[in-house]
């Protein structure tokens, strides 16, 4: 039942705060953090829901422990939109595809979307697949997410393209 | 489902490790990349007074190729094991394995030692460690045993490990000749455990004839299993595609699968048989492939 001090860099901001080994990061970043978007759907490692970049790679944030991030990065989906609160280009995408309904499990189809679009603006559909077989969607049916993300990577792509021409 | 009280402890090395496992006794448990672990304890169907986190150990983590043997280091995360050049080169056959190992988020935390620990009877690094004839490194405070794989595996979820032992590393075999590899399986959902899953990796030496051969299936017996007629029947001549057919049908006959909830008996027997004849016939085409590639 030990308690720890911990420190965790969350969307570029030091946290501190004490935590009993028990609680999730999952937990941490909703009830000490306040940052609610990352969701707790089974909170047994099966649904996704939880989804959080940690050191720069996704991972279920209910299948690890607050104190074991000690030390580490973890961005959540509050941290992909830029301070003034403006959407990213793929968070644009979902808007304009219509890749959510309920929301629930957004904001972890964003992030692993995003970690596969920081890897490459010309994913595959198999990478795409691949990339979020990991989240469980119950509304839409997938289609429009991987629209979504096909229409975010091609846009930042011709944005790329804009800025180098 | 949140797990029930305990303490916690980051080790920083294999003998803090070992010294922490002493001292604590049966009722602590090494946490790696919790994939396995952490559901359990939010289930309830484990409850260790104390963790050991041993993430943050360097010792634990790295691939090298010493000589005949590709050692990987129990607390290597399994995309890394997945990404290296040198685990595609000399071990083909776990490369493949790896892309059938949960999902890309699981693989960023899971571990190879984690996995083999774990040892269920329908996971893969279980079933090509035991394959490719692996060696095991086991360390506790009085010193280190090597363990076959095959002799590793005793039961579901059970292994020779000691609850005072830690996995340091395996090692696997450096095969000679043009290696080839695959491994294929099927499951209810992509990420899922396995209904059947089959792994092949082969030889052939200047002339293009097998000079060595594994091959085996999971999810059709309680540990992984090796098809020993397949081999002997390999090393005996036979590559064509008309044989890998028969060769298929001959490893099909020798399992005995059991039926549950996911599938019967039969469609085990089945899928088994197509399986097979697949991870030959890839692991031929790719060892053919680095053959032309190498003269
Ligand atoms: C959604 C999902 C899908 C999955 N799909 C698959 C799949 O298709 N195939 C598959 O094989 N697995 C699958 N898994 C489980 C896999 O991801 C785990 O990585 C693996 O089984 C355990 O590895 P780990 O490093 O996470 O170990 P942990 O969960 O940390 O530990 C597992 C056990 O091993 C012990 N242990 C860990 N490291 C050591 C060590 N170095 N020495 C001694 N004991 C040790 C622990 O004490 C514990 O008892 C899945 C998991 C999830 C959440
Ligand atoms: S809440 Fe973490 S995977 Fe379901
Ligand atoms: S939008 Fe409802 S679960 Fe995906």
């Amino acid at each position: 039942m030990s308690n720890h001090d911990i420190k965790i860099k969350v969307n570029g901001v030091v946290r501190t705060g004490t935590v009993s080994a028990r609680t999730t990061l999952a937990d941490f970043l909703r009830e000490d953090c306040r940052l609610t978007g990352t969701h707790i759907g089974c909170e047994h490692g099966i649904c996704g829901a939880c989804s959080v970049e940690y050191d720069g790679q996704p991972v279920r944030s209910c299948l690890m422990y607050a104190v074991q991030a000690d030390g580490h990065e973890v961005t959540t989906v509050e941290g992909l939109s830029d301070k003034d609160g403006k959407l990213s280009a793929l968070q644009d995408a979902f808007c304009d595809t219509h890749a959510l309904q309920c929301g629930f499990c957004t904001p972890a189809m964003l992030i692993s979307a995003q970690s596969l679009l920081n890897e490459t603006l010309k994913p595959t559909d198999e990478q795409i697949r691949e990339a979020l077989s990991a989240n469980i969607c119950r509304c839409t049916g997938y289609v429009q997410i991987f629209q979504a993300v096909r229409l975010a990577a091609e846009r930042l792509r011709s944005g790329k393209e804009k800025v180098a021409s | 489902m949140k797990a029930a009280s305990f303490d916690y402890v980051r080790a920083g090395s294999i003998g803090e490790i070992c010294e922490l496992l002493a001292e604590h006794g049966p009722m602590s448990k090494l946490i790696a990349g919790g994939q396995s672990l952490v559901p359990m304890m939010a289930m309830r169907l484990t409850k260790p007074s104390l963790l050991i986190d041993i993430n943050e150990v360097k010792e634990l983590k790295g691939i090298s190729a010493q000589s005949d043997n590709l050692i990987i280091a129990g607390g290597t995360r399994q995309h890394q094991i997945e990404a290296s050049s040198e685990v595609k080169r000399f071990c083909p056959m776990v490369q493949k394995a790896l892309f059938w190992v949960g999902h890309p988020q699981t693989r960023n935390r899971g571990t190879l030692g984690g996995s083999l620990v774990h040892a269920d009877p329908a996971a893969e690094l279980p079933l090509v460690s035991v394959l490719l004839d692996a060696e095991i490194l086991l360390q506790d405070a009085d010193g280190e045993e090597s363990v076959a794989a095959s002799e590793f595996f005793l039961a579901p979820l059970v292994t020779a490990l000691r609850p005072d032992q830690c996995l340091v590393r395996v090692s696997f075999p450096i095969w000679s000749g043009a290696v080839g590899g695959s491994f294929h399986e099927v499951s209810p959902r992509r990420g899922d455990f396995a209904i059947v899953s089959a792994a092949a990796q082969i030889a052939l030496d200047e002339a293009g004839n097998c000079s060595r051969v594994a091959v085996g299936l999971g999810g059709v017996a309680a540990t992984p299993i090796r098809v020993f007629a397949v081999e002997e029947a390999i090393l005996g001549g036979g590559l064509a595609k008309t044989q890998l057919h028969e060769l298929a049908r001959l490893a099909a006959d020798e399992i005995d699968p059991e039926g549950d909830l996911h599938a019967s008996a039969e469609y085990r027997r089945e899928v088994a048989y197509v399986l097979i004849e697949r991870a030959l016939t890839d692991a031929v085409q790719e060892a053919r492939a680095r053959m032309g590639a190498s003269s």
